[in-house]
This record gives C-alpha cells, sequence and structure tokens, in this order.
C-alpha cells in the first residue's frame, strides 16, 4: 500500500506541472496582446472617445389617401462630457445660450451627479434653436466637452386631429427605469397613436463611438466604426383617417363642444374622430412650448381641451338608444312591425313619465322610431324585462342587459386607441343598493328604456352601434390605422367579425326603415335630408342634469351597401335634429361627394358659437 | 506551553495561505471599486453601489473565516456527508422557492442581498469526496485493464466517486441552468487522478474531447473519417502485422469515428447560445455583436493596458461600459486595462502561488482526508483561474465562472472562503493526528 502511495505522490509533479504549463501559456498570451498586437490599442491617448446615439427616424403617419398628417423636423441638443470642458470658453458659451454663469455652474454639477457623469455625455441644453444651432456649430471648437446630438420633433402639416395623434414628450424616469430600451431624455409617445403605436413608431436607436481630438473635433469613428450599430427607421403608419373629412368636421365642431366618430361599417376604419374644442398639434412638439400650451390647457378647466370626448366622456345615449330596444324586442318576439301603442304626450303607465312631445297619437313600430316616441320605449323595455318566459324580473332584466352588451356598450370596445372608457350599463347589484332588494320594478327604471337614467355610452361606441345597424348584425372593432410599415401589417383582432345579439336581417329591415322615415316629412330630423342620398338616422337628447341637454345623432348612408356611419354629439346644444343632424349630413355629402350643396346649413353650423360656462361631468358611474 | 498553543485560535495555521488570501480579497475590492467608479457615489460605504456591498461580503467573509477556524477539525470529517446532503436539498429547494434571475431559478433573496447555494456545493463536495475516497482500503483502480468480468469489481468504488461528482453537476445544470458552476465539478477529476485514476481512463478521456474539437473545427465530418481512416492504415505499416493489433487499430478506428459522428450529434442538439460559444471560439464565426462582443470587448481592454496599465481608475475601455460584467466575471479585464501586463501577471501569479502552495500543504498531510481535501481545493481554485482568465483574453468560450477572491459577488467569496479556510483549519490541526 505504501508503495502504490508513493507511486501515487508522482503524481503531485504532473498535477503541479501542468497547472504551472497553463499559467505560462496565459501570460505569454498575455505578453502578446497586451504589448506586442496592436491592433488593441486605442489611437493616441490624447484622443477622447465619445458615445452619441443615433435616434432613429419615428415613423411618418399617412391619412386612407396617403396624405402626411405627421413627419419630423430635424432638432439638436446640446450635450456635455463634464470631465472634457477644460479650457472651454465658458462665458463665451454663456453668452450665445443667454445664461447667467451660476446657471451654467448648476447645469454642470447636474451633468456630474447620478444618473449622470463627468465622464459621460448628458444633454447641456435642449432642443436648441436654428440660430443658436447655427452659432454654436461655428464656434464649437472653443467649447470643449460640448458637442450636438440630432434629434427630431414632430411636425405637422395641418392642425388637425391633435386627440387622435396624441403627442410625443421626454420619457419618465419610472419607465426609463422599467424598460431598458429608454434612456433619461429620450422621447416616447404620450398619448393617441403616438402611444399606442410606440414601439411601430420609434424604430431602433443606434450607437455610433467617434474619436475627438484635441480641438473637440471629430476625427474618425472609432475601430472604423466596427462597435456601431445602425439606427433602424421606426415604421410608417398607414391610418384609415380621411385627412379632408376630419378637418371638415373640426371646423363644423368649432365653437361647440363635442365629438364625432365616423366609420367605415363594412371594415371597422375610423375615417374621423373629432373632440371639440381641439388644439393645434404643433403646440406640444417642443419642450418649452409644450410646457407652456400644457398650463394653458390644463388651466381651462371648462372647455378642456385636452380632455378626448370621442373616448372618453360618457353620455347617456338618449333618444338613439331606441334603436336597441327595437331590435332586442322583435329577437325576443316581444314585439312585431304592427305592435302599436298609445302615446298621451307620455308613458300613461306611470302617470305620463316619461314624457313624450306631440307627434299625432299613437305609433306602431317603424314610425316610433322616425317620430322617437318616449311612451312606445317605455312599453317595449317593460315587454322585454317581464317577459313570461322569465319569472322573475330581475332574470329579465338580466336578459336585456347582456343583449344591449351584445351591441357594445358596457365594455372597452378595444380600439388601437389608449384609454377608451367602457360607457355604463346598470347591474343588478347597483339598483338593489339604490333601492333595496324587491325596492324596484321595470316601470322603476323604464327611463333605460330610452337611453336616459345611468345608462351611458362614449362616442366611440355609439357609432359602433349604428356599425352593427349598418352591418345589420355585426361589426369590426374601430380602429384608426389600417396597416403598419410598408407591409401594412394589420392586427387580426381587427379582421375579426363581431356578431351582436340579433341576426335577423328583418328585423334589422324594420328599424333602418325606420331611420329612414327620421329624415322624411315628419321625421325629427327631416331638415337635415339630402337630395340625392338615402340617409338613415336617429336623433336623441341626451339628458344633462347640469345644464342645457346634449344634442346627439347617428346615421350611416347610403342606405343601400353603407359606406359611412357617423355619430354627432354637441353639448348644450338641445334637441339633436337641430345641431347634430345637419352636422352629420354635412359630413356625409362632404364623403360621399367630395363636396357640400348646403352653404346656408353649413354657414349657420360654422358660426355657431354654443359654447357656455356649463361643467363637464367626467366621472364613471360604476 | 504547548496547551497555551493549541488553544489560541491561529496555532498551526499557515499564516502564508492567509497573508496570500487577505492581499487578493483587498485586490479584488479595489478593482471592484474601479469596474463600476462612478464620480456620484465615491463614497467607498455606499450601500448602493456594488463596492460598499462588497465591503459588507468582505466583513462577512471574515466572521466566516474565524468562525471555520474555531469549529473542530474532526467536525468537518464527521459531517462531510451530512453537508453534502443539506447543499444537495438547499439547491434542489432553491428550485422552488428561489427568486428568478437571467432565467434561471438558483438565487436566496434576504432584503438587497442574494446568496446562491450552488457555489456552497464546492466545498461539501470537496468534504464528502474526501471522506468517501479516504476510507477505502486502495481509494479506486489505479490499472487500466479492459477485462469486463473485472470491470465491476475494479471499478466500483470509482462509479460512486463518479456519482458524488456528477449528482450535484446534474443537479445545477438541469434545475438551475448554471452551466459554468456545473461544468466547475470536472475539477474534481484532478483529485481523482492523484487518487489513483488510471492514467488510461484520463488518456481516453483526454483523446474523446481533441478528436471532439477536431471534429468541430473541421466542420467537415466525412474529411475527418477519411483522415482516420488513413491514420488507421499508416498505423497498420508501422506496427507488426498480426490479428491482435489489426483488431486494436480496428477498434479504435470505429471508437474514434463514433466520437466523431457523436459531436456532430451534440453539436446539433446544443441550444443556439451554446453553438454560438464555441463557433466563435473555435474560430468558425466572427460575431462581433453578439457572444463574439465581450471576448473582442474584454480582449481590446486588456489588450490596451500595455506594460503598466493606464493607472488606477483611468481606464476608458470599462469606463464606458464596453465591458459585459466588469464586476463579476470580467473582473480580469479592469486588472489589464488599469495595471497592464505588470498587474495581470502579478494576479495570475498570486493565484497560482496559492494554489501551489495549497498542493505543497496536502502533501504533508498524514490523513488522506485532509489531503483529498487540500487537492479539491486546489483544483477548483485551478479550474476557476485557468477558465475565467482563459475567457477573458480568448483561449476558453465564455462560461460565467468568477475569478477566485477578485469577483464581486457574496456567494462566490463566501463559498471559496469556506472552501480555503476549512483547508487551512484541517492543515493546523495535522500536527495533532497520532495515526
Ligand atoms: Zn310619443
Amino acid at each position: 500500500m505504501s508503495n502504490v502511495n508513493s507511486h501515487l505522490a508522482d503524481r503531485k509533479y504532473f498535477i503541479g506541472g501542468f497547472f504551472i504549463l497553463v499559467v505560462i501559456i496565459y501570460i505569454v498570451r498575455l505578453f502578446y496582446i497586451q504589448l506586442i498586437d496592436d491592433q488593441y490599442k486605442i489611437g493616441a491617448d490624447k484622443n477622447a472617445l465619445r458615445r452619441t446615439t443615433e435616434y432613429a427616424v419615428r415613423g411618418y403617419i399617412f391619412d386612407r389617401k396617403g396624405k402626411i398628417l405627421v413627419y419630423n423636423e430635424p432638432s439638436y441638443d446640446l450635450m456635455i462630457v463634464p470631465r472634457e470642458t477644460k479650457g472651454c470658453d465658458t462665458l463665451g458659451l454663456c453668452a450665445i445660450l443667454e445664461i447667467t454663469k451660476e446657471e451654467y455652474l448648476k447645469r454642470i454639477k447636474k451633468a456630474c451627479q447620478h444618473p449622470n457623469s463627468a465622464r459621460k455625455e448628458s444633454i447641456f441644453e435642449k432642443q436648441l434653436s436654428k440660430e443658436t444651432y447655427a452659432i454654436l456649430q461655428e464656434k464649437l471648437f472653443r467649447f470643449k466637452g460640448f458637442f450636438f446630438q440630432k434629434r427630431a420633433i414632430r411636425k405637422y402639416p395641418k392642425p388637425i386631429a391633435a386627440h387622435l395623434m396624441g403627442y410625443v414628450g421626454e420619457v419618465s424616469k419610472e419607465k426609463a427605469k422599467k424598460d431598458p430600451y429608454y434612456r433619461e431624455g429620450d422621447y416616447i409617445g404620450k398619448s393617441g397613436i403616438e402611444l399606442s403605436y410606440e414601439e411601430a413608431l420609434r424604430g431602433q436607436k443606434g450607437v455610433q463611438y467617434q474619436i475627438t481630438d484635441v480641438n473637440n473635433k471629430t476625427v474618425g469613428r472609432y475601430m472604423k466604426g466596427k462597435y456601431d450599430t445602425l439606427a433602424i427607421s421606426g415604421k410608417p403608419l398607414y391610418s384609415s383617417i380621411d385627412a379632408e373629412l376630419q378637418e371638415y368636421g373640426e371646423k363644423l365642431m368649432r365653437g361647440k363642444k363635442g365629438a364625432i366618430v365616423a366609420i367605415e361599417p363594412s371594415t371597422g376604419e375610423i375615417l374621423c374622430l373629432i373632440s371639440s374644442p381641439t388644439y393645434d398639434p404643433n403646440s406640444l412638439v417642443s419642450g418649452k412650448e409644450r410646457n407652456k400650451s400644457f398650463a394653458r390647457m390644463y388651466a381651462d378647466t371648462i372647455n378642456v381641451p385636452l380632455f378626448n370626448r370621442a373616448l372618453t366622456a360618457m353620455y347617456p345615449p338618449g333618444s338613439t338608444f331606441k334603436l336597441i330596444d327595437a331590435l332586442i324586442a322583435q329577437n325576443d318576439g316581444v314585439i312585431n312591425r304592427s305592435t302599436f301603442y298609445p302615446c298621451q304626450m307620455g308613458y300613461p303607465p306611470m302617470g305620463g313619465k316619461p314624457k313624450c312631445h306631440s307627434h299625432g297619437g299613437g305609433k306602431s313600430l317603424v314610425g316610433s322610431i322616425a317620430v322617437s316616441c318616449n311612451s312606445y320605449y317605455s312599453y317595449v323595455f317593460r315587454d322585454i324585462v317581464d317577459q313570461r318566459k322569465y319569472p322573475n324580473f330581475v332574470d329579465g332584466y338580466t336578459h336585456w342587459r347582456d343583449m344591449v352588451k351584445t351591441f357594445g356598450p358596457g365594455t372597452r370596445l378595444g380600439t388601437d386607441l389608449p384609454y377608451d372608457k367602457p360607457g355604463n350599463v346598470p347591474s343588478v347589484e347597483y339598483y338593489n343598493k339604490v333601492f333595496g332588494k324587491g325596492g324596484w320594478r321595470s316601470n322603476t327604471i323604464v327611463s333605460l328604456g330610452i337611453g336616459q337614467a345611468e345608462l351611458t355610452l362614449v362616442p366611440l361606441q355609439m357609432a359602433n352601434v349604428v356599425a352593427i345597424i349598418a352591418n345589420k348584425g355585426f361589426y369590426y372593432t374601430p380602429h384608426c390605422i389600417k396597416g403598419v410599415g410598408k407591409e401594412k401589417y394589420l392586427d387580426p383582432k381587427f379582421k375579426e367579425k363581431h356578431y351582436a345579439g340579433v341576426q335577423k336581417q328583418e328585423y334589422y329591415d324594420i328599424v333602418i326603415e325606420g331611420m329612414e322615415g327620421a329624415l322624411q316629412p315628419g321625421g325629427t330630423a327631416f331638415a337635415s335630408r339630402l337630395k340625392d342620398i338615402v340617409v338613415c338616422g336617429k336623433t336623441g337628447t341626451a339628458q344633462n342634469p347640469h345644464g342645457k341637454d346634449h344634442a346627439v345623432f347617428l346615421a350611416f348612408a347610403p342606405k343601400e351597401n353603407p359606406k359611412i356611419v357617423i355619430a354627432c354629439l354637441v353639448e348644450n346644444a338641445g334637441f339633436g335634429g337641430v345641431w347634430s343632424a345637419p352636422i352629420v349630413t354635412l359630413l356625409m355629402e362632404k364623403y360621399l361627394k367630395g363636396k357640400t350643396d348646403r352653404p346656408e346649413i353649413e354657414k349657420r353650423i360654422m358660426e355657431a358659437n354654443l359654447i357656455n360656462g356649463s361643467i363637464l361631468i367626467t366621472d364613471d358611474i360604476d | 506551553m504547548q496547551s497555551r498553543g493549541q488553544n489560541s485560535l491561529f496555532y498551526g495555521v499557515d499564516r502564508l495561505t492567509i497573508l496570500l488570501y487577505v492581499i487578493m480579497v483587498l485586490f479584488g475590492w479595489l478593482n471592484i471599486y474601479a469596474a463600476v467608479y462612478n464620480e456620484a457615489h465615491s463614497n467607498i460605504f455606499d450601500m448602493t453601489q456594488k463596492y460598499g456591498k462588497q465591503l459588507l461580503w468582505m466583513a462577512g467573509a471574515a466572521v466566516i473565516a474565524f468562525s471555520v477556524l474555531l469549529i473542530d477539525a474532526d467536525f468537518f470529517t464527521a459531517f462531510a456527508y451530512v453537508f453534502y446532503g443539506v447543499m444537495i436539498v438547499a439547491n434542489i429547494l432553491v428550485r422552488l422557492v428561489g427568486r428568478e434571475i437571467k432565467g434561471s431559478h438558483s438565487w436566496f433573496e434576504i432584503g438587497d442581498f442574494r446568496l446562491q447555494p450552488a457555489e456552497f456545493i464546492k466545498f461539501s463536495m470537496a468534504l464528502a469526496l474526501a471522506k468517501f475516497l479516504s476510507n477505502q482500503q486502495i481509494a479506486i483502480n489505479t490499472q487500466f485493464r479492459l477485462r469486463w468480468r473485472d470491470l465491476v469489481k475494479n471499478y466500483k468504488n470509482t462509479f460512486i466517486a463518479l456519482a458524488i461528482i456528477l449528482i450535484p453537476l446534474v443537479l445545477v445544470k438541469k434545475l438551475q441552468d448554471e452551466t459554468g458552476l456545473a461544468l466547475v465539478f470536472i475539477a474534481f477529476f484532478i483529485v481523482l487522478y492523484r487518487e489513483g485514476l488510471s492514467v488510461g481512463v484520463l488518456m481516453i478521456g483526454m483523446l474523446v474531447a481533441i478528436l471532439f474539437v477536431v471534429a468541430l473545427v473541421v466542420a467537415n465530418t466525412m474529411s475527418v473519417l477519411i483522415s482516420l481512416g488513413v491514420l488507421a492504415l499508416l498505423s497498420f505499416l508501422i506496427i507488426p502485422r498480426n490479428g491482435k493489433n489489426l483488431l486494436m487499430v480496428g477498434l479504435v478506428f470505429v471508437m474514434a469515428a463514433g466520437v466523431v459522428l457523436g459531436s456532430n450529434y451534440v453539436y446539433k442538439k446544443l441550444e443556439p447560445h451554446q453553438k454560438d460559444r464555441i463557433d466563435v471560439l473555435l474560430g468558425n464565426k466572427k460575431d462581433l455583436k453578439g457572444v463574439g462582443y465581450n471576448v473582442d470587448q474584454s480582449k481590446k481592454a486588456i489588450g490596451s493596458g500595455g506594460f503598466f496599465g493606464k493607472g488606477y481608475l483611468q481606464g476608458t475601455q470599462t469606463k464606458y461600459d464596453f465591458v459585459p460584467e466588469q464586476e463579476t466575471d470580467f473582473i480580469f479585464c479592469t486588472v489589464g486595462e488599469e495595471w497592464g501586463f505588470f498587474g495581470s501577471t502579478i494576479v495570475i501569479f498570486l493565484e497560482l502561488f496559492l494554489i501551489l502552495r495549497v498542493i505543497f500543504l496536502s502533501e504533508r498531510q498524514r490523513s488522506s482526508f485532509s489531503r483529498i481535501y487540500g487537492y479539491g481545493v486546489a483544483s477548483i481554485l485551478f479550474f476557476h483561474l485557468a477558465v475565467n482568465i482563459g475567457m477573458t483574453i480568448g483561449l476558453m468560450p465564455v462560461i460565467g465562472i468568477p475569478l477566485p477572491f477578485f469577483s464581486y459577488g457574496g456567494s462566490s467569496l463566501w463559498s471559496f472562503t469556506i472552501l480555503l479556510f476549512i483547508f487551512i483549519k484541517l492543515d493546523a490541526n495535522r500536527l495533532l493526528i497520532l495515526r
């Protein structure tokens, strides 16, 4: 055994020898790369290495006819590497930038502090004006440690569609921390399309390593650009918006508060989306100006211009909701074309409440839509909720609510714009809370049938309801981008058909007949009829407990093979037929014919100023 | 007098080893400070920065070192298997309750600090292997004999020893996907060699490895097979042509061909990122943006150091964050850039000196347990040294394992401290062992 051990003990020499051999190989290798091979040396010692970010060109956005909605303009930031500023003409720089020496020192200090560093570049002055940039560029050799960083800011050829486009701003600290793509000072989409398509629009930024000499001049790419990464441009977006229609709609809505949403029913493409009052999107593109504009618009609590009414303002649909009731009731078999209900300027079973207007007595189904009879739809609502097949009216109400939700209200539509609201269809639990369990009947809440009370929709949902009727039973989720990038990619979720709870064509035909009647003699929107286009519409008046009622009009055209559906809501404008219906039909003319034939109506609308001091209510009623 | 000396904490400890340890840990910290240096946080006690945290880890390491020296040396012998068992359980547990970092569940988290139990398998495996091998009459087979009926009898102990090594390896790789840590256990083959593993087995292993690499470099399986065939024919011309030799040459050829084909198969089964690492190392692929980027940046940082380096805190490559993970696995870049060839050589010599010192001390042990454990320590340290520095200078594939006593990180510092100080304690105890 000892023999074996002593034999094995020799192995220590092999092991030790092996270790030493490996170390010698490593040291020879080190000797080679550190002392002999030149390819690892950085040029001359006095040269500094500078990293600059190459920002990707943000994607352009086009309208449905190929017109540019937004593009970019170059802009320059003045950057600093504090450690390299020895020998910089400080006073000269302060004079050009119009800042004091104290301000200069303050900024230097900030550039040295975390997360910045004296060795690394950070922004000294954002978005230089063209003049300042020109002067600085000439004298840059005097300002050691400073250089330019090329950026781009958004530019809108026409001051339209501000809410749709959204805006681009500096990334928040929290976001920069969470998402490794962003560094502080980077730009990011903050709202609208800029936000929801940020990833496609932004592209991919690149990095360049440059060598600079003692005169602060770039003398070349480090290692011939071996470590640089190229920026990849953002993807263009092809939107479904019709810039002309959008602009015309915004003109019509001038001096009014409200929203317009137009959709192509056969695709779900949004043709225009207007929230009024609006603002010039160019006022939010550059940092300093943006702060001023924001301060001004935040202060405007009466008009709330930053608020996108089309997606987030929840309004009672008013009489326009009768369309959904009529469809559900037919589907349930509780009414048909010949069902007749009396009207005595109000709903008889509840002593004339809700009230109705004078329209020549009782009506049958088609007529009830054309004249918008409140009594008729109080009966219809009661018929649906109290149907015999539901032993309990609570089950009947739940059935009504479920059917309504298949038309969109009560859930977010899932469009490609951020922040849309779901609207509200009150739940059984809600009424149990308000009236107590068993403390309510169908007649207690009968005003739901005429689109009042707690029922609310956002204008986008209203337009979608009309799209369902125009399509006779289905819709595509409304979206405003129809193609991302050159390949025009469209998210498959926007190609998917969604079906409403009512599917029989003839039920839709009857409702559409009534809507056609609204623009015929005796109808609620007769004054807004078009000579050569058959428009089917429905007026509504959204009750407003805080002031004058809101005017609503929903319509599609033409009757056969509909090309456009529009929802228009004008706040504090009273009856829907007076203000909303003419706006809608003007837009339809513009879209379908390219021009309008009714200058006197156009003039009346454009010159009207309906903004008074009422306060907008934006709270959810959940 | 003797009893007073024996009671002293430092009785019999090898001061030179401890001195080397302290020098390396302190120099390591200086380099961590340089690697993450930031003007805004230059206070060395800033706990939001890694150098601040490393100070805490170092204080903990000191406590651990003293504790190990206080414990009776027999304790480590007696509880060797228990340590081994506990560490295996901890490593299974971490898969279930551990925190996921970079895709692998291998960390326990306490507040801002994290521990990786896989690091601590190292010393427990060294203990378990030492206990197992020291218990045997003849540790493992000392002869290379391919007689099948003797195989089980002769190689039983070899197989158990292999199992002790391979179980944690598979565990760490499969459960936690820590390839680097798993590969460390290969180092124990050096221990097996010292304790008698036959040269034949080691040679076969090496031949397989060489063929494997050749097959991958040449990339053309057919040409390798043909040249192997030519080689077999040539050898046949040189050696006496009899039936036995013919059989032997044929057998070797078939085995070699098997390895070549096998290497191709294994390579195809590798994950893309593993393939990349091998390809970049072998020069099959120039990929400067991906895996090759790390190595290239690392070589450049080291290469730009020259003879005396750029000076402390003056490195530009490391300051511009060119080098990834420069305070952990790539800490040697900071050494190379700021201290130059001079400093790099000193660091490598410090490590080598410590390893050779441990081997020297191992050989003077009377107890085979202490000797085997000592070889375990030396082998692990050497494997880390060779792979870590080899990786930064482009001689080894990028395998994420730390440089002992230099890299940032509590788990590795503590694990190396325990590993080394148990040996120091065993060594201090050698004079008390009468056997
Ligand atoms: Zn009526």
